[in-house]
């Protein structure tokens, strides 16, 4: 089990209703902790529309996550 | 190796930059700052909040951003373009917060030596601004409904599919 920040933005944050939460998951990937939010929060955006990041770093779905790390979900952007 | 040290000088002081603010986008002084004796082009973009999106009368649009890596990818897509299309000075604006209809949300602006390069690095920092930085905005319509652009859709459409 390995204790994950994570942080939520835009509609993700709103589903979540809140902007980060400390959990304590069984995962491995980046895209393991998606899954796992998802299921609690129910979103249905599939990962490829979707961005992660991991302690402030652009990441990929299987880059693997540490205890401690924390995972910045992104639903799909829209800027400009 | 004069040549050498002169275009490395003059790389020095060409910075890209890219900027977030919750204050209006003022294009006029950004592009007179932008201003090379040695360019003979300035391509400037400017995204505007417009009054209608896909049959909804929009009201206002509210902008989110992740300022960190908004700001760090988007500092790539403009050293992208200054190396792909050879402009001397890309920068970008881009508001977050509530904006109006007419608001200007987004500012691209790029100095060349040439037209070509201009237009060509101009278009590809808007395209890949609009798919690559954690930004999000929120429409908020006429008929006092709200949703998220690309996130509604999206989800309606897994949902249906599954």
């Amino acid at each position: 089990m390995k204790t994950i920040t994570v942080r939520y933005f835009a509609i993700f944050r709103e589903r979540a209703g809140c902007a980060e939460e400390t959990l304590t998951l069984h995962v491995a990937t980046a895209g393991d902790v998606f899954r796992e939010t998802r299921l609690r929060h129910g979103s249905a955006e599939p990962t490829g529309h979707c961005k992660v990041a991991i302690n402030d770093a652009m990441a990929d779905w299987d880059s693997p996550v540490d205890d401690g790390d924390t995972v910045l979900l992104f639903p799909p952007v829209a800027g400009g | 190796m004069t040549a050498i040290l002169c275009c490395c000088f003059l790389r020095s002081r060409v910075a890209d930059m890219m900027r977030m603010t919750t204050h209006a986008i003022e294009p006029d002084a950004l592009r007179k700052a932008l201003f090379d004796p040695a360019a003979g082009a300035y391509c400037g973009f400017e995204g505007w909040v417009r009054d209608e999106n896909e049959g909804h009368k929009v009201l206002r649009l509210e902008y989110e951003a992740y300022e960190p890596l908004a700001i760090s990818e988007c500092e790539k897509i403009l050293a992208e373009a200054r190396d792909r299309y050879e402009c001397r000075q890309a920068q970008c604006v881009h508001r977050t917060g509530m904006l109006e209809i007419g608001d200007c949300a987004v500012w691209v602006g790029v100095v060349a030596a040439h037209r070509d390069e201009a237009f060509r690095a101009c278009r590809y920092i808007i395209d890949e601004l609009k798919v690559r930085l954690p930004i999000w905005k929120k429409e908020h319509y006429v008929d006092g409904h709200s949703g998220w652009v690309n996130c509604e859709r999206c989800a309606a459409h897994t949902q249906a599919a599954s």
